[in-house]
């Protein structure tokens, strides 16, 4: 309780603290998109061909689609050919310790409180640092190694292991799902790529940072995570971007396969500039995030804290193939002054005897829009599916809105499934009795959306969450009067 | 009798429009025909039908509002509710209002139901008419609706005036002749209850004939303040009856509204029950019974709109899917930027009792206002195991304990109905259907 609200004194009435810009000569290729476009990402890339040819299929594809008008979001149209679709740091030598990092870059990571040194020393984590569009920094590789664990980004992946991402690119999310994963498809330019070997226990928390730096250079993150059979990873994901008056799209797809017995848990943590209070400027975050059960008994697990983007618009969604496999879906989404979520799940039941959990609580304030869209399908052959479901949304403030679409499709008798949701305003009680005991009330509002939130941040990994907690209440900040 | 073509359907529309030549009615078909052919039939790939099929409706022909059937008091006598005796009854023939084989037995003081045409010409009647006609195309914009709209043509306007309590339900058949050929009927009322006035409402549809017949009906009810509006509705069809049924309740005063939707056996069958709260403080009660066998398809699309403050609701879906049969349930709530201190309540609850059935249910909360309280809760699943169990150790025999275990399932709904008589034949057709069904 004590620290809850020394971390929330602290960060209450603190604006948006990660808005700064490295200066780090950055090689881009002109703005736009076509097919040049994508062979020359390719050749820069240094590419095998059936890489190329795999983007040009997407980009075929692509071209053919329309931008989805369904999700409960508005903003105005993107000229796709405004953006600037590879940016890489400029090469320099090899590295051979993060001394030889680029200290314009440490300095970035120290403003952001995750001094990889630091990380590396105290919390074991591997970070994979992901500078605009290509890995700068890798660490802890050789312990991962020795146990096999093939923790890399998603180029050197396709240059050293191109047997599994070809294997695996496209096979959970096919480049043909959606208009934005298409584009992903066909212009993506790294990512993280992780391979857990049969039998093994990841010994450490796997953890990407990304970041958004060059102006108008729209981020094409491609994230794949291997899991065989009877292994095991938790992987992080955290974001944060530097403060931007122009829109920047995000547009990244994250695969997960998980074989048979094989558990990963994936969290995020997403703070994103998110515009200022009259929704100017801001983070497009439109992503495809799926997993999928391949064998028995697998389990993927996704956790979320949306706190930032603009825009947001994704499902992180599993699919239940193997019997007796597992899916959950525990997120936090809270939206301030002018942003929309429309955010959710998709929990596809395809073997026999699967389980999922949904867990969803949504804060809408300001002048927010905040919705929860998923789908249950228990498909013909998903004998004893199970699913329960539950949604929250809590409103502070008269402007905001919270809305839920939730899709339950059953097809088989021995489904149970439940879904509840509820829609309330904070109570005047439970804010009556923080003020009687001298609280004021914008402590008193976090402490509460704190609680409201705590059945999914108990879900989080330790490093995360205190640093969602912070974000809760820095993204709260100014919504109570 | 031809295929439903754009063509043919501009021809009949043309036709309709010339030999009716009443301005207003006139200019309301014009809006929704042009509304039909901007949209025209909807598609799976519109969210509203997404999981009901019903373009499939239009590949085959009917014939179209045709006044031409042998139906006739005996054969009405087929369909009657209980205690017919005791009812105003209005009988539509293929979705034309036929006043020869209705009875009105309530006092002419009491109610005054005459047909749309006559209401528009008659100036009592014709500013309200004006004022609410037509407004459910707001919310429903899609080419069914819209093509009700367009053949607006022997409908009925029903008037409750004010401080009217009117004893005697009323009972609304609709017949579709289809001994003949496939038939497509399109009833269309509008039914207005002054302050303070109270009606009970029963609508049931019998299709007579082998072939197919299709019901779009549209039916408006607009409640004044201090109202009382009970709405019942009986779908016991044959397995070719196919509908699209819209039920649009606007609450303009400060009223109570109670409906109750059970469909036990039909084609196709799609319901929009829409209740729009337009004044502050009303109250709104929905339930919904659907017990399907066969190749049944029923769909129940709800949506209560609350426009402003302190208003309630409460709504209870349930169902129960065997053989080859779908349910779909899609329920809204929407409250306004300015409804606060808005309690809204929804329930939907599915059993699945043969693995070719399925379900598809879709609650939904859209909401804009903070001090609310509404939630949703959904659930599917099987007759529960344990209660099963307790049945059989007393000696009940399987089939039995099922029944048993759906009859109390779907008595939630069903003692809803406050007319006595109704939910007691409701109540026998489920258990004599349950009895024959599970064994």
């Amino acid at each position: 309780m004590k620290e809850e609200m020394d971390v929330l004194e602290q960060t209450i009435g603190s604006e948006y603290k990660y808005g700064f810009v490295t200066d780090i000569e950055t090689e881009t290729v002109p703005k736009g998109i076509n097919e040049s476009i994508v062979r020359l990402i390719s050749k820069k890339k240094n590419e095998p061909e059936w890489m190329l040819n795999w983007r040009l299929k997407a980009f075929a594809h692509w071209i053919k689609m329309e931008e989805p008008q369904w999700p409960n979001v508005t903003y105005p149209p993107i000229n796709f050919q405004d953006i600037i679709y590879y940016a890489a740091p400029k090469k320099k030598k090899a590295l051979n310790g993060l001394d030889e990092v680029d200290p314009e870059l440490l300095k970035t990571f120290e403003k952001l409180g995750i001094s990889i040194n630091e990380q590396k020393r105290l919390t074991g984590v591997a970070v994979d640092v992901v500078m605009d569009s290509v890995s700068v920094a890798t660490s802890f590789k050789k312990q991962l190694a020795e146990v096999g664990i093939i923790f890399c980004s998603m180029s050197e992946a396709i240059q050293n292991h191109p047997e599994l991402v070809q294997k695996y690119i496209g096979s959970v999310v096919p480049m043909t799902d959606n208009y934005f994963a298409a584009l992903n498809s066909a212009v993506f330019t790294d990512g993280s790529f992780c391979y857990i070997p049969k039998g093994v226990r990841c010994p450490m928390e796997l953890s990407t940072y990304f970041r958004i730096n060059t102006e108008n250079s729209g981020q094409f993150e491609r994230t794949l995570i291997v899991a065989e059979e009877e292994s095991y990873v938790s992987y992080l994901e955290g974001c944060t971007a530097p403060k931007r008056d122009e829109n920047q799209l995000h547009a990244a797809v994250v695969e997960l396969v998980a074989h048979r017995k094989a558990e990963i848990k994936y969290s995020t943590v997403q703070n994103w500039y998110p515009g200022d209070a009259n929704g100017a400027g801001g983070i497009y975050n439109f992503v495809t995030k799926r997993g999928i059960c391949m064998g028995e008994y697998a389990k993927i697990s996704w956790s979320q804290v949306e706190t930032g983007s603009a825009i947001t618009w994704k499902y992180p969604s599993v699919i239940l193939k193997g019997d007796h496999s597992v899916g959950e879906f525990y997120s936090v989404a809270l939206t301030n002054h002018l942003q929309q979520a429309d955010t959710g799940t998709k929990m596809i039941h395809i073997g026999k005897n699967t389980r999922s959990r949904i867990v969803s609580k949504g804060i809408s304030a300001g002048r927010s829009q905040n919705s929860y869209r998923g789908l249950v399908r228990v498909g013909k052959n998903a004998i004893n599916a199970r699913n329960f479901s539950q949604c929250d949304s809590l409103l502070l403030g008269d402007q905001c809105g919270a809305h839920t679409f939730p899709y339950i499709e059953a097809a088989h008798p021995s489904a149970v499934i439940e879904h509840e949701a509820t829609t309330s305003k904070i109570g005047e009680d439970q804010l009556f009795y923080c003020r009687q005991r001298g609280i004021d009330t914008e402590a008193a509002v976090a402490l509460i959306v704190t609680g409201f939130a705590k059945e999914v941040m108990n879900q989080l990994p330790m490093e995360f969450a205190v640093e969602a907690q912070k974000l809760l209440a820095i993204s709260l900040e100014g919504s109570v009067g | 009798m031809a295929i439903l073509q754009t063509a043919y359907i501009e021809e009949k529309f043309d036709t309709l429009q010339s030999s009716h030549p009443n301005v207003l009615l006139n200019e309301v078909r014009q809006k929704g025909f042009q509304t039909y052919q901007n949209v025209g039939i909807p598609s799976y790939k519109n969210e509203e039908w997404r999981y009901t099929p019903v373009s499939n409706l239009f590949k085959q022909s009917y014939s179209f509002s045709e006044k031409v059937s042998t139906i006739n008091q005996a054969s009405v006598d087929a369909f009657r509710l209980p205690d017919s005796a005791t009812a105003n009854e209005l009988v539509f023939v293929n979705g034309l209002y036929n006043p020869l084989l209705s009875n009105i037995r309530s006092a002419a003081n009491e109610m005054v139901i005459i047909s749309m045409e006559e209401a528009a010409n008659d100036i009592r009647f014709s500013d309200i008419l004006k004022e609410h006609l037509g407004k459910s195309s707001l919310y429903l914009q899609d080419g069914i609706h819209a093509l009700n709209t367009s053949f607006i043509n022997g409908g009925v306007f029903v008037y409750v005036p004010k401080k009217v309590q009117v004893a005697l339900p009323l009972y609304i058949y609709h017949i579709a002749d289809t001994v003949q050929n496939p038939v497509l009927a399109q009833p269309r009322s509008l039914i207005y209850l002054a302050e303070s006035a109270e009606l009970k409402l029963v609508e049931t549809y019998k299709t007579a004939g082998s072939s197919d017949s299709f019901t779009n009906e549209v039916m408006e009810v607009v409640v004044a303040g201090n109202a009382v509006f009970e709405y019942y509705k009986l779908q016991n069809d044959i397995a070719v009856a196919n509908q699209v049924n819209t039920t649009h309740i606007r609450q303009i005063g400060k009223s109570y509204v109670h409906t109750v939707v059970v469909t036990l056996d039909g084609g196709m069958v799609r319901n929009n029950t829409n209740i729009i709260m337009e004044t502050p403080g009303n109250e709104a009660h929905m339930y919904g019974l659907y017990l399907l066998k066969g190749n049944t398809h029923a769909d129940n699309h709800t949506l209560v709109d609350n426009r402003e403050p302190h208003c309630f609701s409460n709504e209870l879906y349930k169902g129960v899917m065997d053989d080859a049969t779908t349910g779909v349930f899609s329920g809204k709530i929407y409250v306004r930027p300015q409804a606060q201190k808005i309690n809204a309540y929804q329930s939907n609850k599915n059993i699945l009792l043969s693995e070719k059935a399925s379900v598809n249910t879709k609650p939904q909360l859209e909401i804009f206002a903070d001090d609310v309280k509404c939630s949703h809760g959904c659930t599917i699943g099987r007759l529960d195991e344990e209660a099963l169990f307790y049945l059989r150790s007393r000696g009940i025999d399987a089939a039995q304990a099922k029944a048993m275990l759906l009859q109390a399932f779907a008595n939630d709904v069903i003692e809803k109905i406050k007319i006595e008589s109704l939910r007691e034949h409701i109540e026998t057709l489920i258990v004599n259907r349950l009895s024959v069904q599970i064994s």
